[in-house]
């Protein structure tokens, strides 16, 4: 009954809206992803349109209202500690997950859940639920798992699986392809969501799709349709992942030099491609490669890089102040880019970019254009994803480290996994990107002059 | 003495394995160590402070080689031989002070100090005086005199007196043993209740609903949180695992299981959360002379992310971690390497390791960081709390300028 309220809600909107797509298509994906009150947020949704509707077509970078531009936001700006909400969307979720015992109080804004708990009960699931596509729900399973990380993986996977939904959609008779699809998509999105938070970063590839969505024209047919929606992802994915990886290879690889001592941080494929092709060209170079708990993701990194030939130097994040007097640059990927020129990237990349710092080390942030988001942090607890609590209880090899085994009985005890951090600007010497090489300064010229454009190609 | 011997030689055994861990557990049992060697040392009638401090002197040099990362053995060795200076003098004073006749004090005899007066009481008040306190004008001026012509030869200086002083000289000669032993006593004492004294001034620092961040696991800090949770003061603490040794879940646990608030995240989440602390306490393995810190690894991160934010960074220390040597390239002189196992797997690299394809891995797991002293804000000790400038003048009060080296020089006068 409240999703019919939603749609209605919605439909209302598009109505009201039509000339202005953009901005409704960026609306909805807001309010479906951030599964607030359906009263609440259709009543707010009569204030600010008629002020956006005006500015919307001026492309001077006027931002809109206060409320839209919140609706720009990823989903995660679910607030978990307003029982209201919370409990109004737990009813509507697919996937229930239990509440992890001992949460910490700083992080009550952020889901913190039992993971692994739905694992099993999803899995039994897979033929059943038909609100959700088979590709997304895969999707969705994966993610949960941890099978895929690193926001390029995680985004080409779920635009790939969007894209298999789009071909076996059909639309029912007596309804618009372009309403019923964004809220199928809608649907499906916080499916993925309430398997694992969105980041940042995967909020502009959603918002894309849901733009070209709105911009079809209506004599369109479904085949048409849909073809060309396949056909907008596939680009999506081409220029701005595959393609900007390459061209930001090219800028870095110029950036090193034989006898350089090279620094990186946790697993990220463009900063290895770097790596790798700089090894191909004939530089002489070393790398230092540092890890950390509990995903230890950088020892994936290690194999591949030995593997190849380059010498290469492993340690923990402890020792990067032992090890920073040797190193030359800092290479770092990025999770997202923020319009007051901070990194959001995984947790630790901070306090690499401040020992450099300390060290007149100049760092490095690789990445592609597309994660540039206009939204603005400045630390890293507002913004953030906790992860499973109980992998810094054990360490996988170190049996004789067993002092947490029975954390969970201990009411004074908590474990918090953070997932992300946040790089402020004056560490950062330059961002290597599709668009080139820019200060971290700016991003937010990027995300206005490029933001628009691009996306409505 | 034999059975002296085999502690030293036991004693050695565990620094050069590094069975020891702590180095409140190794300054005590040098500190013991060096007591039995006093006490089993015999001395002769006179210069008995000149053998036992090249007895000592000959055990330090030892213990010293065996761990020279460890360095709060060197700190007890030099602590006890100060304890036998400062004995020495005062005896010497004390029988100045009795004596009615010119007498001269073999006790004072020092290998490096020449100027050196043996005939008058008064010179040899001057000697005291200026030995005993700082150069004060009247002593530099009388020294410059004194020290120009004095005959070097104590000890027929000594003979000279006749047999009526052999009494007194082997009465202070085990006088001086006694009060030496007492002293060490003292020291050893010193080192046993340091957490106490520590745990005192906690109340002074931490207030109510404060959150306080530290790293791995420090007996100093568990005493020093626990003491303030008895002073039904209400705060949170978030604790850093400390990779690779992981003491931060001990910590942990001991915290949670008496009553205070914790949460355990990873090293690399603190820049992340050191937004949300209000003061950052931590442990230390040796405080160098320049107010510099020998911490266990990753503390120079915190430290300097707390610097970033503004957080107070106090480094809790026991007076036997005092160092009086200064810091030349810590990161490479005072620091142990450890076993790569700790980090990774040798299965899953061994293959890695001498791969045809050119490519070679280093695994480095250091084990202390040093921080320097600009991003300390506070020292606080058994004595109270210090800025990292005043350190140095507490050395003034534990240790003498000549047992800097600890090695034995090629004997010249005995």
């Amino acid at each position: 009954m409240s999703s019919i309220l939603f749609l209605q809600s919605v439909v209302g909107l598009i109505v009201v809206l039509y000339p202005a797509n953009g901005n409704s298509a960026v609306a909805e994906s807001g309010k479906a992803a951030l599964a607030k009150s359906k009263n609440q947020s259709s009543l707010k949704k009569d204030g600010p349109p008629v002020t956006s509707e005006v500015t919307i077509d001026k492309k001077s970078g006027n931002r809109p209202p206060e409320k839209e531009r919140k609706k720009d936001a990823p989903p995660q700006r679910m607030q978990f500690d307003d029982q209201n909400r919370v409990g109004k969307a737990k009813r509507r979720a697919l996937v229930n997950q239990t509440e992890a015992k001992n949460r910490v109080e700083l992080f009550r804004h952020l889901p913190q859940y039992d993971h692994g708990s739905q694992l099993p009960n999803l899995e039994s699931k897979l033929f059943q639920l038909d609100s959700v596509h088979p590709a997304v729900f895969k999707v969705g399973l994966r993610y949960m798992a941890g099978d895929i990380s690193g926001v390029n993986a995680r985004c080409t996977e779920m635009l790939r699986a969007l894209q298999e939904a789009i071909i076996d959609y059909s639309t029912p008779p007596e309804k618009v392809l372009i309403r019923e699809l964004t809220a199928k998509i809608s649907s499906y999105i916080s499916f993925i969501n309430e398997c694992r938070p969105l980041s940042i970063s995967m909020g502009n590839a959603i918002r894309f799709v849901k733009r070209r969505i709105a911009k079809l024209p209506l004599s369109h047919t479904d085949v048409e349709a849909k073809t060309a929606l396949c056909s907008d992802i596939d680009r999506f994915i081409n220029e701005k992942i595959i393609i900007a990886d390459k061209v930001i290879v090219g800028h870095a690889s110029t950036k090193v030099r034989d006898g350089d001592v090279l620094l990186t941080y946790g697993l990220s494929c463009v900063v290895e491609m770097i790596l790798l092709s700089a090894h191909d060209v004939g530089k002489k170079f070393r790398v230092v490669v540092v890890d950390s708990r509990p995903k230890l993701e950088s020892q994936a990194l290690l194999n591949r890089l030995i593997a190849k030939g380059l010498s290469c130097t492993y340690t923990h994040i402890n020792a990067v102040s032992y090890i920073m007097h040797e190193v030359t640059k800092v290479f770092l990927g990025a999770s997202a880019v923020l319009s007051n020129g901070t990194v959001l990237s995984r947790v630790g990349t901070a306090c690499i970019a401040m020992v450099a710092h300390a060290f007149s080390v100049p760092v490095l942030i690789c990445c592609e254009a597309f994660k540039f988001h206009e939204r603005v942090l400045l630390d890293s607890i507002c913004c953030n994803e906790i992860g499973d609590p109980g992998a810094l209880a054990t360490v996988p090899g170190r049996m004789d480290i067993n002092y947490l085994e029975n954390w969970t009985n201990e009411e004074n005890l908590q474990l918090l996994n953070l997932m992300y951090d946040v790089t402020p600007s004056d560490y950062v010497s330059v961002i290597v990107t599709d668009h080139g090489m820019i200060p971290p300064t700016s991003v937010p010229v990027i995300v206005r002059e490029y933001g628009q454009e691009h996306y409505l190609i | 003495m034999p059975d002296v011997h085999t502690l030293v030689n036991e004693f050695l055994n565990q620094l050069k394995k590094r069975k020891i861990e702590g180095s409140q557990a190794t300054a005590k049992q040098a500190a013991e160590l060096l007591r039995s060697v006093i006490s089993q040392q015999r001395l002769p009638q006179t210069h008995q402070a000149t053998a036992l401090i090249s007895a000592v002197r000959a055990v330090g040099e030892k213990l010293i080689a065996a761990n020279p990362v460890e360095l709060a053995v060197g700190n007890i060795v030099r602590r006890v031989l100060h304890i036998i200076r400062e004995e020495d003098l005062s005896l010497a004073t004390a029988a100045i002070d009795g004596l009615e006749l010119s007498a001269v004090s073999d006790d004072e005899d020092d290998v490096e100090r020449d100027d050196y007066p043996v005939l008058s009481a008064a010179a040899v008040a001057a000697a005291a005086r200026s030995t005993l306190r700082p150069p004060s004008l009247q002593t530099l001026l009388e020294d410059t005199p004194i020290s120009a012509a004095i005959p070097h030869t104590s000890s027929s200086g000594g003979d000279s007196e006749g047999k009526s002083r052999s009494v007194d000289k082997s009465s202070r000669g085990r006088k001086l043993k006694h009060d030496v032993i007492e002293a060490v006593n003292e020291l050893i004492q010193d080192i046993s209740t340091c957490y106490e004294q520590i745990a005192e001034q906690a109340v002074e620092h931490i207030h109510q609903n404060e959150v306080i961040l530290t790293l791995g696991s420090s007996k100093t800090v568990l005493e020093f949180l626990c003491a303030a949770k008895e002073k039904k003061r209400s705060f949170k603490v978030f604790v850093a695992e400390g990779a690779p040794r992981y003491q931060g879940h001990l910590l942990a646990k001991e915290l949670a299981a008496r009553g205070l608030q914790t949460t355990v995240i990873t090293d690399s989440a603190v820049f992340a959360m050191i937004s949300r602390v209000n003061m950052v306490i931590v442990g230390a393995h040796a405080v160098m002379a320049n107010g510099g810190v020998i911490a266990p690894v990753g503390l120079n991160m915190v430290a300097l992310a707390a610097q970033r934010h503004a957080v107070p960074f106090v480094v809790l220390a026991g007076s036997h971690k005092l160092c009086p040597l200064y810091p030349h390239n810590p990161e490479v002189l005072l620091n142990e390497l450890r076993s790569p196992s700790e980090l990774l797997d040798f299965g899953e690299f061994s293959d890695c390791m001498d791969s045809a394809s050119g490519g070679s891995l280093h695994v480095v797991n250091p084990t202390f960081d040093y921080v320097p002293p600009k991003l300390v804000s506070l020292f606080i000790t058994d004595t109270g709390g210090h800025n990292p400038s005043y350190m140095y003048r507490l050395i003034a009060d534990y240790y003498s300028a000549d047992d800097l080296v600890v090695k034995r020089r090629p004997a010249t006068t005995s």
